[in-house]
């Protein structure tokens, strides 16, 4: 088996195993998706995304193509490699039980069956938990399809921008190293719309190729370049 | 009323401090000589896991930069501390903490053996025990630092915010661990190329 696809609906969770230089496609099913996404080294799930260091080494408040996400050991844990979007947010982090249930109303199981609202917060710690991990393994999260800029003002006043995202969007990683995501799909938690409607994502994993001397990520920042080089270390 | 005084200590450039301070605590953070950074984890007392959250914060205040009136949140959302008093402006919490494997990354291999903020962050939560550990060491904040972002997208590191005598001061909102790394590095302007000594008082009013 070389590759699969498989369908998450809106407000679920998922977590997969991504081995090194495979890629992951989400594409965006539905008017307003967003993917709240946490990354792991397989090998040792201590080391992890670190938004503040993958911003900093690459001067953006934002991510997109040809960005590398780093782990707090300098590595290259996935490059986005592609998107159709230019702006997706890491600066706000995951919404929380309490938050959606004061915004949508309560919900549960015997009300609503699988239409449940569920945070994004209480589907990841369900799926962390299975990999037995927990609260202390969150750290700031990647939110694919969702904007949220900072005003040029004083207080860098940040806004949601409703609408960023629409079906056919898309996102591709490529694994530098194996890596475990933990994803939901449940709303942004600054989303403006009025009712609980997240989109679904379609997330299509394939064999990909290693990075060359040319690759984009390699080329486009110098600190870029040496966050594969440690990943690639790993392997030498 | 007068103050009662619970500790005044200067923290040299590249130290460490670790401690708790109790509900209501004033902690003021003095930027003795300028331009230093000042990196900052807070943790509620009773519950490591229940910690400093950048994210969640500035989320919550719908503003990337901690000036007075924010209000410092858990993962939680639980409140940790107020910033009561700031005559620096602003401060960031974006940026991170410095480590030797983010300066290879940003300045070369060259860089690996220089001392950061997360090398003291280790040795200070090693020393502190109590079950303090990597998966505890999150994103912090840095007082006195200016990483401005723009609406386009952008993020880089600056100098110029800050100025000697500058302080913030902070009320614990409940018992507190706080631990903090007054900034190593020398390849960026966050310490204007020279890192000094800060100053570190608590009081209760």
């Amino acid at each position: 088996m070389t590759g699969y696809s498989i369908e998450v609906q809106g407000g679920a969770a998922e977590s997969l195993r991504l081995r090194r230089h495979r890629t992951l496609t989400m594409h965006s099913l539905g008017f307003g998706p967003n993917v709240s996404m946490l990354i792991y080294a397989l090998d040792d799930p201590t080391e992890r995304l670190n938004v503040p260091d993958t911003l900093k080494a690459q001067m953006s408040a934002r991510i997109r193509p040809p960005m590398t996400l780093m782990s707090d050991m300098g590595r290259a844990l996935t490059t986005v490699t592609g998107s159709s979007l230019d702006w997706h947010d890491a600066i706000t982090g995951h919404s929380l039980p309490d938050a959606v249930e004061r915004r949508y109303g309560p919900s549960s199981y015997a009300a609503d069956r699988d239409d449940w609202r569920r945070s994004a917060r209480s589907a990841l710690l369900d799926e962390l938990w299975k990999h037995g991990l927990g609260l202390r393994d969150l750290h700031a999260n990647v939110n694919f399809f969702s904007k949220v800029a900072a005003a040029d003002d004083v207080r860098g006043t940040l806004t949601y921008v409703p609408g960023h995202a629409a079906e056919g969007d898309w996102v591709t990683l490529r694994a530098e190293i194996d890596v475990l995501i933990v994803l939901s799909t449940a709303p942004h938690p600054l989303d403006t719309a009025d009712a609980w409607d997240p989109a679904g994502v379609r997330l299509e994993v394939a064999e990909g190729s290693a990075p060359g001397p040319d690759d984009p990520a390699r080329n486009w920042r110098a600190e870029a370049g040496r966050a594969l080089e440690l990943a690639e270390r790993s392997y030498a | 009323m007068s103050d009662e005084f619970v500790f005044d200590d200067v923290v040299e450039a590249g130290a460490g401090w670790i401690g708790e301070i109790p509900d209501g605590t004033l902690l003021r953070i003095t930027d003795l000589h300028g331009n230093q950074a000042v990196d900052t984890l807070f943790y509620d007392a009773h519950d490591y896991a229940n910690r400093y959250s950048a994210m969640d914060t500035i989320r919550e205040q719908g503003a990337a930069y901690l000036t007075t009136g924010s209000v410092l949140r858990t993962v939680n959302c639980d409140a940790l501390a107020t910033i009561v008093e700031d005559t620096c402006g602003r401060h960031d919490t974006l940026g991170g903490a410095c480590s030797q494997e983010s300066n290879v990354v940003r300045y070369g291999q060259h860089t690996r053996h220089q001392h950061s903020c997360r090398s003291t962050f280790v040795r200070k939560a090693k020393e502190w025990g109590r079950g303090l550990e990597k998966l505890d060491i999150t994103h912090n904040i840095n007082f006195f630092m200016n990483v401005p972002l723009t609406s386009s997208g952008g993020l880089t590191f600056e100098d110029g915010v800050s100025a000697p005598g500058k302080y913030v001061e902070l009320r614990a909102e409940r018992d507190l661990l706080v631990l903090i790394s007054n900034c190593p590095q020398l390849n960026n302007p966050c310490n204007g190329y020279d890192p000094t000594a800060i100053r570190l008082s608590g009081r209760r009013p």
